[in-house]
This record gives structure tokens, C-alpha cells and sequence, in this order.
């Protein structure tokens, strides 16, 4: 019995927490088309989500993109096709590596901060406190956060794609003997839109989910700091995992003809 | 409580329960216009899950809440905006945005509910912190360099800022020195009386209750025991109020260990 009622919790549990998600999407989403749009908070938090993610994103996507050039060259010099390191570094960073990494990077940094700020604001009632002067909280915390790391997370993808393929370059002429100039000729002509555009759609669903999963974990936290700290945990676990499958559906809608 | 007239707020059958635990139990409840109503209770009877069902922060599972007349209870959006709009809060632990300097706190609802220009707000602002006994130089400090008592004077300067016509004030005096408790009870009665503001407090600090209410009401296991002008709470036979207003542990009141 014990068995079963313990399926049965997780499974009531399971089901309202989907429900909750469900409400809180629905009124997230339908608060950025419903006026007031608050611009300058919406400005602040790009600075937040992109400018200060800047750092950590730019570092992992050069040593990634490093790193790809030489295991590249390791499978490719075995059939004499070590000329495709730079379109296949190219294609790895722009369509998969680059929204991935940046995506969670930028989980583990900002998931985590939007879950803590919004958690520590419910259990101080901040946000009971917002409803009491006429001010919609999700239309006040939620939506310039969401709109936010959609504006955001593109453009530094498209900077981490930039700084990746740099990697890739100086590791391929640094350490593989690569001509630059062939390289970068290879690269440019290996570019195509659609990688590029494909990696930036990636970028803008990984930061919705993110603010989300920070959004969502913070709103509902209980129980001071525990209650907090698990918010964050929770945050930054479950943007992880749906950006994983996020990308798994949309490299499946995108490139599976 | 009395009976003449349209209730400020009245609450009539309210109930709410989260999972088990059955917090308010058809609760019934007035306050008339200009009162200064206090409902007293322990830890866990409800008090605070009450005002947050008036404003709206969470939804009865039973009953009616009515302001003016009207009724609230599932009111949302625009229209709970606009009925929250006549009201204010002082929370417990002051709940100040740490975000922003404390004259953004006083000034938020001018600035974000009713779209008053920064600088006409920031104005008001310190004249809303003047009010509380607090000078201007306080309105550029960030909320985590003032005391408690600094808090919950911005916190009350944040109340009256936008001049609402209904008060909550919850736990005003919990957490201060006697000193400084006295101080916020003072500064309760003269700002409530400058505006003509009807107010609901709750509080188990009895000291409080009785200096800033003209009525108290006792709230047990979900339901209203006991009502009345404050002048007869020492009057009254209530076990209930007997046994809470001097602090005796026997009593029909069993404590709970649990929530």
C-alpha cells in the first residue's frame, strides 16, 4: 500500500506542479502583449542576462571551440580530411555548441540569481507588498525578465559563435599548423545562413526557459532561506534539463527533413 | 461591532483551508467606516491569511468579501487593481524593495500604480517620511542601512503615501523595543487620524491593541469569538479573551504545536 501511495503522490504531484507551470506561462506570456511593458526594467535586466554573461559565455565558447578543432583534426587527419576542421568547428559551434553552452552557462548564472532575488522577495513578502500598491508582480518581475533573456541570449549566442570559431582558428594555427588565411576562407565559405539562424531560434527558446525556470522556482518558494536555496537548486536543475531537451526537439523540427 | 451602515469591509462566511488545515472557518466580519478595528488571536489562528483574502493576494475557498459595498471576493485584474487602489499595507516585516532606495519604496505606488511623474513622487515621498519623523536624508539610504524601526517607519510612510482610505497593518509593533513599538503605535494614531482612514491591525501585542483600535475583535480556530469596543475588553466574561489578554496558558485555548 505504502508503494501505491507513494505513486499516488508523485503523480498528484506531478500533475499539479504541471498545472502550476501551465497557469503561470499562460499569464507570463500574456503579460507581455497586456500594457504597461516596464522598458527600462526590461533594459536593466538584458545588462543582468547578456552584458554580465558576457564573460563566462565567451571564455567556455573559445575553449570549446578550441577544443572541437583539435578532436576534429584528431578523426579527420585518420581519413585525410583534416580541410574540414574549420566547416565542421563552424557547423558544431553555430548550430549545437554555441546555444548550448551559452544556454547553460548562462542557466547556472542567471537561473540561479532570478530564482534567489524573486524567492528571498516572496518569503519577505516583496511581492504580497507589490500587489498591495496596484502593481501586477508578474507583470512587474516576471515579463521584463522573460523579455528580457529572449532579446539577450540570440545576440550572445551570436557573440559566443563569433568567439568559438576564434577558438577553433587559433588552435588550428597555433597548434595543428593550419595557414589562417586558408582557414578563415574555409570558414566563410562554409558559413550559411541557415546554421546561423537556427542556432540564434536555439538561443531565444533556451533564454525563455531560462528567466522561466527562475521565474517559476522563485515565485513559489516557501519556508525562508531552505525554501529559498531550494528554489535556486530546483531553478537552475530544471532549465538545465529542458534546454537539453528543447534542443533535442528543436534540432529534430529544424534539421530532420 | 455595529451595524449601521455600509461596512468599510466586511467579510460574511469566509472560509479557507490549505491542504488539512482548515485556517478560517466561516468567518464573519465588519468594520465600519472610520474605525480603527484590531483582531487579536495567536500564532496561526488566520490573521494574516484574512487580510491577505480581503486583498485579494488569496482566493476563499467559501464566503463573501465585500469594500463599499461591492463585492470582491474573485475580483482580478484591472478590477482588483482598482478596488486595491483604496488600500494599504504595513507589512510585518516592513517588506521593503531592497532593490530601491527608500525614497523609491515610499514613492512606488505613486510612481507604478498611479503614474505620477518621478519627481512630483520623490516630493511626496519626503513629505510622506516627514510625516513618520524621518528626514530627507534618509530617502537616498538603501532599506538595509536603516534599523527595524527606521523599517517600518518607511513602511508606513509607503502606506499613506498614495492616501488610501483603508489601512492594514499587520504585526505593527512585533520585533521593536517597547520604546520604539510605542513610537510606531503613536505614529499609527496620528497619521490614521490626519487621513480619516478606516484600519484593520492585527496583532497578539495587547499594549498595541488597545492604544491604537477603537474596536477589537478575537479571532479563534478560524472564526470571530469575540467583538467589541476596546473599552469593554476588560469587561468582558469571554473565556477566550479572558484567557488570551492575560496570557495564561490554561484555558479554553490549547495551543498548537504543529501548524
Amino acid at each position: 500500500m505504502n508503494v501505491l501511495a507513494t505513486i499516488g503522490r508523485f503523480t498528484l504531484g506531478f500533475f499539479r506542479e504541471t498545472g502550476r507551470l501551465s497557469v503561470f506561462t499562460g499569464d507570463s506570456v500574456s503579460g507581455v502583449v497586456r500594457p504597461p511593458l516596464y522598458w527600462y526594467l526590461i533594459a536593466q535586466q538584458m545588462m543582468r542576462i547578456g552584458f554580465y554573461s558576457l564573460p563566462v559565455v565567451g571564455l567556455t565558447a573559445f575553449f570549446t571551440g578550441g577544443v572541437l578543432a583539435l578532436q576534429i583534426y584528431n578523426g579527420a587527419s585518420r581519413y585525410g580530411a583534416e580541410s574540414f576542421v574549420p566547416v565542421v568547428v563552424l557547423v558544431g559551434i553555430t548550430r549545437e555548441l554555441g546555444p548550448v553552452i551559452a544556454g547553460l552557462m548562462v542557466a547556472g548564472r542567471v537561473a540561479a540569481a532570478i530564482a534567489a532575488e524573486i524567492g528571498t522577495m516572496r518569503v519577505t513578502e516583496q511581492i504580497d507588498a507589490l500587489t498591495t500598491l496596484s502593481t501586477n508582480p508578474i507583470k512587474y518581475l516576471v515579463v521584463p525578465r522573460l523579455v528580457a533573456a529572449v532579446i539577450s541570449m540570440p545576440i550572445l549566442v551570436a557573440i559566443a559563435d563569433s568567439i568559438g570559431v576564434f577558438g577553433g582558428y587559433v588552435a588550428s594555427t597555433q597548434s595543428l599548423g593550419f595557414n589562417g588565411a586558408v582557414y578563415m576562407n574555409n570558414t566563410m565559405n562554409g558559413l550559411t545562413f541557415d546554421d546561423v539562424s537556427s542556432g540564434l531560434i536555439k538561443a531565444a527558446v533556451f533564454g525563455f526557459l531560462i528567466a522561466l525556470m527562475g521565474c517559476f522556482n522563485g515565485f513559489h518558494s516557501r519556508g525562508g532561506a531552505q525554501g529559498v536555496g531550494s528554489a535556486t537548486t530546483n531553478a537552475v536543475v530544471s532549465a538545465s534539463i529542458l534546454i537539453l531537451a528543447a534542443n533535442y526537439l528543436l534540432t529534430n523540427l529544424l534539421f530532420t527533413k | 461591532m455595529s451595524a449601521a451602515g455600509t461596512p468599510k469591509v466586511e467579510l460574511r462566511g469566509v472560509k479557507k483551508r490549505f491542504g488539512d488545515k482548515v485556517v478560517l472557518d466561516g468567518l464573519d466580519l465588519r468594520i465600519e467606516p472610520g474605525h480603527s478595528l484590531v483582531v487579536i488571536g495567536g500564532s496561526g489562528t488566520g490573521k494574516s491569511v484574512m487580510i491577505k483574502c480581503v486583498l485579494g493576494i488569496l482566493t476563499p475557498d467559501e464566503g463573501q468579501i465585500f469594500v463599499d459595498g461591492q463585492e470582491v471576493t474573485n475580483l482580478r485584474g484591472r478590477a482588483r487593481e482598482e478596488v486595491l487602489r483604496k488600500f494599504a499595507m504595513l507589512f510585518q516585516g516592513a517588506a521593503l524593495f531592497d532593490s530601491l532606495p527608500v525614497w523609491e519604496n515610499v514613492a512606488f505606488g505613486l510612481i507604478q500604480g498611479r503614474g505620477i511623474a518621478r519627481n512630483k513622487a520623490r516630493d511626496i515621498a519626503i513629505e510622506k517620511l516627514a510625516k513618520v519623523g524621518l528626514g530627507a536624508d534618509v530617502a537616498l539610504l538603501s532599506p538595509a542601512e536603516l534599523s527595524g524601526g527606521m523599517q517600518k517607519r518607511v513602511g508606513l510612510a509607503r502606506a499613506i503615501a498614495a492616501d488610501p482610505e483603508i489601512i492594514f497593518f499587520d504585526e505593527p509593533t512585533t520585533g521593536l523595543d517597547p520604546i520604539m513599538a510605542d513610537v510606531i503605535n503613536d505614529l499609527i494614531i496620528s497619521t490614521v487620524k490626519d487621513l480619516g482612514v478606516t484600519t484593520l491591525s492585527i496583532t497578539h501585542d495587547m499594549v498595541s491593541a488597545r492604544k491604537i483600535s477603537d474596536h477589537i475583535a478575537m479571532l479563534y480556530k478560524g472564526k470571530i469569538v469575540w467583538g467589541g469596543p476596546t473599552s469593554e475588553i476588560d469587561r468582558t466574561d469571554n473565556p477566550f479573551v479572558d484567557q488570551f489578554i492575560h496570557g495564561r496558558a490554561d484555558g479554553p485555548i490549547k495551543m498548537e504545536v504543529r501548524a
